[in-house]
C-alpha cells in the first residue's frame, strides 16, 4: 500500500546553538565516518514517510489525531499493547479486534533469537505470521533487549563504534524484515536513576546512532522510523537530544528513559519539555508510559502515544483496572461480591461475569488472566478513544477532571498532576480537595 | 429433557436426538460434553465458544466440586445459577462431580458419610445433603447422583459397598431433588460383571430420566471393558439416555458407543493440547490428505501432529486444510510451533479449539455410520487406520 509521499520543511535550528554544538564535538564527529564536519546528515527535504498525522481537534498543548499508518487509520491519543514474542498474551487476535486495539508491539531482540527475523521474513512479515490485519511497531527492547543482551558490547568489541556497526548491521536487517508501520531506532538507554556522565553519554550515542539507522533502513516507504530522545532527567542533554533528531526530520519521535523508576515530579517535566520542543505535526510517543493516570497527564502536555506491560501484566496477578484506580481480584473480600469488576465497562468480561467468579479463577486458571486481560486492555482502548473524542468535542477538561474525581473521591491528587496540568492549562480545582493548605 | 432413540446399529449402537431447555436446537447423540474448569473451558474463551460447531458444542460438563472451595453456594444462587453465573445462556450443562483430570475420586477415603476427591485445593468429602444443596444452586439442565467410585484393583468387598454406597446415596438425592433439572442415576461396580449388572438393575428401578456409568477409566483394561459395559447397558431401559465420563481415546469412545451409550466426557482434548498435538485425522472417510502423515516426526501418527517438532517451524498451512475452525481459519501450523516454543498462552487456546472442532467431528462421524447402518465396519475402519503409515512402510501391524 503506497502512500503519498509528502515534505516537511526542516526545522530551523538556532545557529548559535548549532556552532556551539560543532565547536565542542567536532572532534568526535569526525572519527565517524557517517557524518560530515558539518554535523548530523538531515533527511532530504522531501523526506518520504509512510505515516499521514492530521491533527482533528485540540485542547491547549493535548492533541487529537488521525494516525495514518501502512496497515491501518488509527485515532491518537492511543496505547499500545505489548506482544513481545508475536503474541498478546492469552488473546486471540480477533479479540484484539473487538477491543478496538490498533498498534500492538512486538520485541526486536525476542522474535530474531525465535523465530528468527528470517523466517517471519520467509513467510511473508510479522503481521502474516501472526495474522494481525492492524498495525504493528517494533522496539528493540530496553533493558531486556538487544543492547544489554548482544555480544558485541563486551571486550573486544567494547568500541562503540564497533558495537553499533556490528549491532546495527544486524538490527536493520531484523526489524526491515520483520516489517513493522512503525520501527524505533536503535537507541543506547540509561536508567534515571542513575547520575553522571553515562546520561550524556548515552545521549550522544543515541544520536550518532541515529544517522546510522537512517542510512540502513532499507524501507522507508512502507516503514517508518522513529527516533527516540534520551538525556535522563537533564532538561540541557534532552534539549539537545532533541534538537539532533528534529534535525533529521523523522516520520516520528518518542520519548525514551522514563518509566524506569524516576519520580514523578521529574517525570512530567521530562514529558513536558518534549513535548514542547518536537514538531508539531508528527506523531509523539512516551515509550513505557504505563499507569491510566500517566497517559492522561502526558496526552494533557501533548503526547500522543504510549505502551505498557501493565495493563496485561497485573492482569496475570490478578488485578483490575477500574475507574477508582485498581481492583485486587485476589482478595477475600470478592469472593462474596456480585457485582461486575468495572458497571461503567461495556466489555464481554463486566457484561457476563461477576468478581466473585473472577476471583475463584484467578491465580488458579488461566482463563482467570485471559478475562483479566480482555478486561484491562478494553479499559486502556476506552481510555484512548475517551482521550480522543474528548479533545475532537472540545471537552477535553471536563474529562480530565471526570477522570481525577473518580480516581481521588477525596480530592486528594497527587501534586505531580496538580503541576503538570498548570502547565498544560488545564483547570483541575473542581478535582481537588477544598480544605488543603497549599 | 427429552430424549429419543432415532437409529441402531450393530445391535446396541444407537443415534438418538437430546433436546434440553436452554439448547435453541436439538442435539444429535452420540455426543460429546465440553470439558471445563468451574463451568468454561480450560482455554477457549467465551466469546470464541459460539465458533465450534452448533449445536453439538453446546453442551457442557460442570463439576460441583470445583465450586466447593472457590464461590460458596450462597453467591452462587445470589447470582442465579450456572447460566447467569457463566453469561452461557444457550448451553446445556451437565453437572457430575468427577473431573478426570483435577478431581479424581478417592476410594480410599470414601466412607459412609461422603465421597472423597483429590483436587488441587486438597481433599474433600462431599456428603449428598451439601451435593444436593450445590446442585440446587447451580441449576444445571442434568445432574447425576453421588457415586462411590472405586478404581480396578479394590477387594470385591469394597466393590460391593460402593454399589451399596451409591444406592444409598441416589434414593438420598433424588429425595432432595431440585425444582428443575433431570436427573441421572449413577452406576458403578468396578470390575465385577455381577456387581455391575445389580448396581444398573437397581438404578433402573429408580425414577430418573437417565443413566451415568461411573468406574470406568480407573486402571481397568480395556479388553475387559466391553462385557462390563454391556452389563451395565443391558439392564436399562433403551429409551433413557446414558452419559459416560472416563472413556479417553476414540478407540475407548466406539467401546461406549458399541454398547449403547450416547453422551461421553473425555480427557482426550485436554491431553492432546497440553503436549502441543493436533488432531489430524480425515473426518471425510473418502479422502485421505497425504499431507497429515507425517511419518518421519517424532510422536506423530495418522492421528495427530506434534505441534513442537521443528519439521513445522516454516508450515505455513492450517493444522488441517480445508478445516472450518478458528484456528485453521486464522492460523498457520509455523505460527502454533512458533507459539509453542516460546511457552505462550496462545498456543494452548489454538490448540484447543482446533481439537475440540476435530474430535465433534469424530461424533459426527460416529453418528452418520450408526445412522448407515455401518458402525461395525466404521470401527474396524478407524481403528485399522491407526497402523496406515506401517503398513505402507511394509512393516509388520502392531498389537494394541
Amino acid at each position: 500500500m503506497a502512500l503519498t509521499p509528502f515534505c516537511s520543511p526542516p526545522p530551523s535550528l538556532c545557529s548559535s546553538f548549532r556552532s556551539l554544538r560543532r565547536g565542542l564535538f567536532l572532534p568526535l564527529l569526525q572519527a565517524y565516518p557517517y557524518t560530515t564536519s558539518k554535523g548530523a546528515v538531515p533527511m532530504p527535504e522531501t523526506a518520504l514517510m509512510a505515516l499521514r498525522f492530521e491533527v482533528l481537534g485540540r485542547f491547549n498543548r493535548a492533541r487529537a489525531a488521525q494516525l495514518t499508518l501502512p496497515h491501518f487509520v488509527c485515532q491518537t491519543p492511543l496505547f499500545m499493547p505489548v506482544g513481545t514474542q508475536g503474541t498478546i498474551k492469552g488473546l486471540a487476535t480477533n479479540q484484539l479486534e473487538d477491543i478496538g486495539c490498533q498498534i500492538i508491539l512486538g520485541n526486536t531482540y525476542h522474535l530474531a533469537l525465535r523465530p528468527t527475523s528470517e523466517l517471519i521474513d520467509e513467510l511473508g512479515g510479522l503481521h502474516k505470521f501472526m495474522n494481525w490485519p492492524r498495525a504493528l511497531l517494533t522496539d528493540s527492547g530496553e533493558s531486556s533487549g538487544w543492547k544489554a543482551n548482544a555480544p558485541y558490547t563486551r571486550g573486544v568489541y567494547s568500541n562503540p563504534s564497533m558495537c553499533f556497526t556490528l549491532a546495527y548491521f544486524g538490527y536493520s536487517c531484523y526489524i526491515n524484515r520483520i516489517g513493522a508501520d512503525i520501527i524505533m531506532a536503535l537507541d543506547d538507554v540509561v536508567k534515571t536513576t542513575i547520575t553522571g556522565p553515562r546520561i550524556e553519554e548515552a545521549m550522544y550515542r543515541t544520536l550518532r546512532w541515529i544517522d546510522r539507522c537512517i542510512a540502513a533502513h532499507k524501507r522507508p516507504y512502507d516503514q517508518n522510523l522513529f527516533g527516540i530522545v534520551q538525556g535522563g532527567l537533564d532538561p540541557v542533554l534532552r534539549d539537545i537530544c532533541v534538537r539532533g533528531l528534529v534535525d533529521r526530520n523523522l516520520p516520528g519521535y518518542a520519548i525514551g528513559g522514563l518509566a524506569g523508576g524516576e519520580d514523578k515530579d521529574s517525570f512530567w517535566r521530562v514529558v513536558a519539555q518534549c513535548t514542547a520542543a518536537l514538531p508539531e505535526d508528527k506523531p509523539r510517543y512516551v515509550m513505557g508510559v504505563g499507569y491510566p493516570l500517566d497517559i492522561v497527564v502526558c496526552s494533557a502536555l501533548g503526547a500522543d502515544m504510549y505502551d505498557c506491560v501493565y495493563p496485561t501484566r497485573t492482569a496475570r496477578f490478578g488485578t483490575a483496572l477500574v475507574p477508582e484506580g485498581v481492583l485486587k481480584l485476589k482478595n477475600n473480600a470478592m469472593a462474596e461480591d456480585t457485582r461486575p469488576i468495572d458497571s461503567t465497562c461495556a466489555c464481554m468480561v463486566c457484561k457476563n461475569y461477576s468478581r466473585a467468579y473472577i476471583h475463584s479463577l484467578v491465580s488458579k486458571d488461566a482463563m482467570g488472566s485471559q478475562l483479566l486481560s480482555y478486561h484491562n486492555l478494553y479499559y486502556m482502548m476506552q481510555l484512548s478513544r475517551n482521550l480522543h473524542s474528548s479533545i475532537v468535542r472540545g471537552k477535553f477538561p471536563e474529562f480530565v477532571c471526570n477522570f481525577l474525581q473518580k480516581m481521588f473521591p477525596k480530592g486528594d491528587v497527587p501534586e505531580w498532576v496538580c503541576n503538570a496540568m498548570e502547565v498544560a492549562e488545564i483547570d483541575i480545582s473542581s478535582c481537588r480537595a477544598r480544605f488543603r493548605d497549599d | 429433557m427429552k430424549f429419543a432413540v432415532k437409529a441402531w446399529s450393530n445391535g446396541t449402537a444407537r443415534a438418538g436426538v437430546l433436546h434440553l431447555g436452554n439448547v435453541a436446537a436439538a442435539i444429535d447423540t452420540p455426543s460429546l460434553l465440553i470439558s471445563t474448569r468451574k463451568g468454561l473451558p480450560l482455554s477457549i474463551p467465551p466469546d470464541l465458544l459460539p465458533s465450534l460447531p452448533f449445536p453439538d458444542s453446546r453442551l457442557l460438563h460442570v463439576s460441583p466440586i470445583h465450586f466447593f472451595q472457590g464461590l460458596s453456594i450462597k453467591t452462587i444462587s445470589k447470582i442465579g445459577g450456572l447460566h447467569q453465573l457463566l453469561g452461557l445462556h444457550g448451553y446445556g450443562f451437565a453437572a457430575f462431580p468427577r473431573d478426570s483430570i483435577q478431581c479424581l475420586p478417592e476410594a480410599t477415603s470414601t466412607n459412609k458419610t461422603g465421597a472423597s476427591f483429590d483436587n488441587p485445593c486438597g481433599r474433600l468429602l462431599i456428603k449428598p445433603a451439601e451435593y444436593m444443596e450445590m446442585i440446587s444452586s447451580m441449576k444445571p439442565e442434568l445432574w447425576v447422583t453421588l457415586a462411590d467410585e472405586v478404581p480396578a484393583w479394590v477387594s470385591d468387598k469394597r466393590n460391593k459397598t460402593s454399589v451399596d454406597r451409591t444406592i444409598k446415596w441416589l434414593d438420598e438425592c433424588i429425595a432432595l431433588s431440585p425444582a428443575s433439572g433431570a436427573v441421572f442415576g449413577a452406576i458403578v461396580g468396578g470390575s465385577s460383571l455381577e456387581e455391575r449388572r445389580r448396581c444398573a438393575l437397581e438404578v433402573a428401578m429408580r425414577n430418573v430420566s437417565g443413566y451415568w456409568i461411573g468406574g470406568f477409566g480407573l486402571a481397568e483394561s480395556m479388553d475387559v471393558r466391553p462385557a462390563l459395559l454391556n452389563a451395565v447397558t443391558e439392564p436399562l431401559p433403551e429409551e433413557k439416555p446414558r452419559l459416560i465420563c472416563g472413556l479417553e481415546l476414540p478407540e475407548e469412545i466406539l467401546q461406549g458407543v458399541a454398547a449403547g451409550v450416547d453422551l461421553f466426557e473425555s480427557t482426550y482434548i485436554y491431553h492432546l493440547t497440553h503436549e502441543g498435538f493436533a488432531l489430524t485425522f480425515p473426518l471425510d472417510r473418502t479422502q485421505i490428505n497425504a499431507s497429515n502423515l507425517a511419518p518421519s516426526d517424532v510422536g506423530s501418527d495418522p492421528r495427530k501432529i506434534n505441534l513442537r517438532a521443528t519439521v513445522f517451524r516454516k508450515d505455513a498451512t492450517p493444522i488441517v486444510e480445508g478445516c472450518t475452525c478458528y484456528t485453521c481459519r486464522n492460523h498457520t501450523r509455523a505460527y502454533i510451533n512458533h507459539l509453542l516454543n516460546v511457552h505462550e498462552m496462545l498456543a494452548q487456546i489454538l490448540l484447543e479449539i482446533h481439537n475440540t472442532h476435530h474430535f465433534l467431528g469424530f461424533f459426527r462421524l460416529i453418528r452418520e455410520a450408526i445412522t448407515a447402518d455401518r458402525f461395525e465396519e466404521f470401527c474396524k475402519d478407524f481403528v485399522g487406520s491407526r497402523y496406515d503409515h506401517l503398513v505402507e512402510d511394509g512393516s509388520e501391524r502392531v498389537c494394541l
